[in-house]
């Protein structure tokens, strides 16, 4: 993992110093709030629909044991014992006090935390395959380069000010975990036809009301480019994208007015005339970011563990648990783990205090010290060895950790919704916890395999439901909440957008809706096929009419 | 409002000389009848990607802020100093916040027309000591001092 040098651990403290000094500037009133909001979005500082919601970044979604201890001691002493895992790999407090957040800060920074750039019209925290270094089809670790572009867009005195907020997302590996091609940039790591290394450049995807899968600019960015590339990409958007309308501000606006063509000429162009001696990292500052990042001293082991077969032999819930939240590893006699925050009925991507705590503990013990957030809302032990999983397993069962759901029906991805977003048309958790109670029947869940159901609570689309194979969205028709339903979206290598069916409906007609659409499926599936293979095969008049038919 | 003048490190307040203003567009349509005019003005929707006329003969270049959100004067600053290698003085005009000037100073700006003082302006430039990109101002980023710092032991 990354460590900071003193260069890091100064900037993130005279930057905490700079924000102890805004805050008191606007208690004084010498700062208005209009001029305030966008100095605290950028240290991650939302005013929400009851109190001050607080998002602490989690640099490509990696945290340590120590720093998985720091989250939950700040839950503990600021908040009300929880945190709430986000979709973009961070964590968000809902109960912190403005005048406690400077202290906060100092805290966090005590384990190399904090809260830059989560939230403003500047480049956000990078996110990256939250099984990086770790996956068996990962073509190289996206991690150092996620760490390079943290550096770089960290207080970029150029790009501070866009006209909307900015994500990038990077994959090194062939099966897309982290969206890619849904992110303003999303960038692809893989070896060419000569065996080099370089980024696949998709830029100008997107949700949110107008949602866009993004384009392909360049198939083949050797990789010490990398943030040279970005700054012709940024300078062009920070110059051309829209700011006289909020709603087409964001890059995929640009990219789809002018075409892809064009806007990868302007890019190319401007990357050419760009000095990239002074931006691009030098072999020394790219071989000692990357030397954080050496695979932990695996053992030599078998593939095949003794102890876990017995195990899988004597205890079904186990192997269900194997089966359903465990990863196949890139070392031989290791397993990456997913611990699921997605129980039965909860609130999806919620974590207490204990629990997080309790995660460190495991990661210390059985993963070399090592967690990581998913963009799906779940955590993950990236390296354990296959003869612990029994172990680890217990302890989290321990802890409602065990949840064996990963990637099925019931690992939905909800926004807060009304519950706590000024935003939201309607509330998306209690959605997501009735489907998640209708179909808690694991045997059921695993027959339906692969099921991505995602739900919004407005056209923001927080909640990704563009891109789920069920997409919910929340929408305000003369002050009712009523969903809307979608399908056919993928946010994976085969990204796709839903397409809308049906009419609006009820809080509780939506949760029979999705039963039904899935019941068509089970009929209609031709052997293991995923629910999203199903419904490309017969189209969407196929699952209106079924939606119709029942109804 | 105040004058600042940048200079490394500090912010000295200057009087408004009687400049004589010219925007871009009527300057590059007629120069002949705008050669008295010392200070250019150009708005932050011009494409300076295809400025070829030669701008050094200005003393001062103004940008402008229109509303402290909108950033594209600090592309067009690094623009004029990178790639025009403009050498006179770019005012950032308009709404100026002082959590901006450090920014604008690495992006090239040197003059500012801003509400508060000298002093303040000084403080927030010294807010940071290091950056991790290269900018127009003289210091070195990170990864520079990383490597020169590991050369020397």
């Amino acid at each position: 993992m990354y460590r900071y040098d003193e260069f890091d651990a100064t900037m993130v403290a005279e930057r905490n110093a700079q924000f102890r000094g805004q805050i008191a500037r606007r208690l004084s009133g010498e700062l208005t709030e209009e001029q305030f909001k966008p100095l605290r979005l950028m240290n991650g500082l939302y005013l929400q629909l009851h109190a001050y919601m607080l998002r602490v970044a989690i640099p490509y979604g990696t945290l340590s044991s120590r720093q998985m201890r720091r989250l939950a001691y700040v839950a503990r002493k600021y908040d009300k014992g929880y945190g709430h895992f986000t979709t973009r790999q961070n964590i968000q407090y809902n109960w912190p006090a403005l005048v406690d957040v400077p202290d906060i800060f100092d805290d966090l920074a005590q384990d190399e935390l904090h809260a830059i750039q989560t939230s403003g019209n500047c480049i956000r925290n990078v996110t990256a395959d939250q099984y990086a270094g770790a996956a068996a089809d990962e073509v190289e670790d996206p991690r150092p380069y996620a760490e390079m572009i943290r550096q770089w867009s960290t207080l970029h005195p150029e790009f501070s000010w866009l006209p909307r907020k900015f994500k990038i997302a990077v994959t090194g590996a062939e099966n897309d975990r982290s969206a890619i091609r849904v992110h303003d940039i999303g960038l692809r790591l893989h070896k060419n036809d000569e065996g080099d290394f370089g980024f696949e450049v998709i830029v100008g995807g997107g949700m949110g009301r107008t949602p866009f899968i993004g384009h392909t600019i360049r198939e083949f960015l050797p990789r010490e480019y990398l943030l040279s590339y970005l700054e012709a990409i940024l300078r062009v958007y920070n110059l051309q994208g829209r700011r006289d309308n909020l709603y087409k501000a964001r890059i995929k606006i640009l990219v789809n007015a002018k075409g892809a063509e064009e806007f990868r000429d302007l890019v190319e162009a401007e990357w050419r005339a760009i000095k990239k001696s002074e931006i691009d990292l030098p072999v020394e500052e790219r071989a000692r970011i990357k030397a954080y990042f050496a695979p932990p001293e695996f053992e030599d082991l078998h593939d095949e563990s003794v102890a876990l077969n017995e195990r899988l032999a004597s205890s079904s819930e186990f192997a269900r648990w194997r089966r359903t939240n465990c990863a196949n590893h890139k070392i031989p006699g290791y397993a990456i783990a997913n611990i699921s925050l997605k129980p039965i009925g909860g609130i999806p991507g919620d974590a207490s205090d204990a629990q997080m705590d309790a995660i460190a503990d495991l990661a210390e013990k059985y993963s070399f010290d090592e967690i990581r957030v998913s963009h799906e809302q779940n955590l993950v032990l990236p390296h354990v060895k296959k003869d612990d999983l029994f172990a680890v397993w217990t302890a989290l069962v321990k802890h409602e950790l065990a949840t064996p759901n990963i990637g099925l029906a019931s690992d939905i991805i909800a926004c807060p919704g009304l519950d706590y977003c000024k935003l939201a048309n309607t509330r998306s958790i209690p959605i997501a916890q009735k489907i998640s109670e209708r179909f808690a029947d694991f045997d059921d869940q695993e027959s339906l395999g692969e099921l991505k159901i995602k739900i919004s609570g407005c056209i923001n689309a927080c909640g990704h439901h563009h891109v789920g194979h069920i997409g919910i969205l929340g929408v305000d028709k003369r002050g009712e909440e009523f969903y809307q339903i979608t399908l056919g979206g993928s946010g994976a290598e085969d990204a796709a957008l839903g397409e809308i069916v049906g009419r609006g409906l009820s809080a509780d007609n939506v949760v029979d809706a999705v039963a039904k659409l899935i019941e068509h499926y089970r009929q209609a599936r031709q052997d293991k096929e995923r629910f999203l293979d199903t419904y490309r095969r017969l189209g969407a008049d196929n699952f209106k009419e079924a939606l119709n038919d029942a109804a | 409002m105040t004058l600042l003048k940048y200079s490394s490190g500090q912010f000295f307040p200057s009087i408004a000389e009687g400049q004589v203003e010219v925007a871009l567009h009527e300057w590059r349509e007629n120069p002949q009848v705008h050669a008295d005019a010392t200070a250019l003005v150009i708005s932050n929707d011009e494409n300076l990607a295809d400025l070829v006329c030669d701008i050094s003969g200005f003393d001062t270049v103004v940008l402008e802020y229109p509303s402290f959100l909108d950033g594209r004067a600090f592309s067009q600053a690094r623009i004029l100093r990178e790639r025009l290698h403009y050498s006179g003085e770019i005012r950032a005009r308009g709404d100026v916040l002082r959590d901006q000037i450090a920014f604008m100073v690495r992006c090239g700006i040197n003059g500012f027309e801003f509400a508060d003082g000298a002093a303040s302006a000084t403080e927030a430039v010294a807010e940071f000591t290091n950056a991790y990109q290269a900018g127009v101002d003289e210091a070195a980023p990170i990864w520079r001092q990383r490597h020169r710092r590991a050369r020397a032991a």
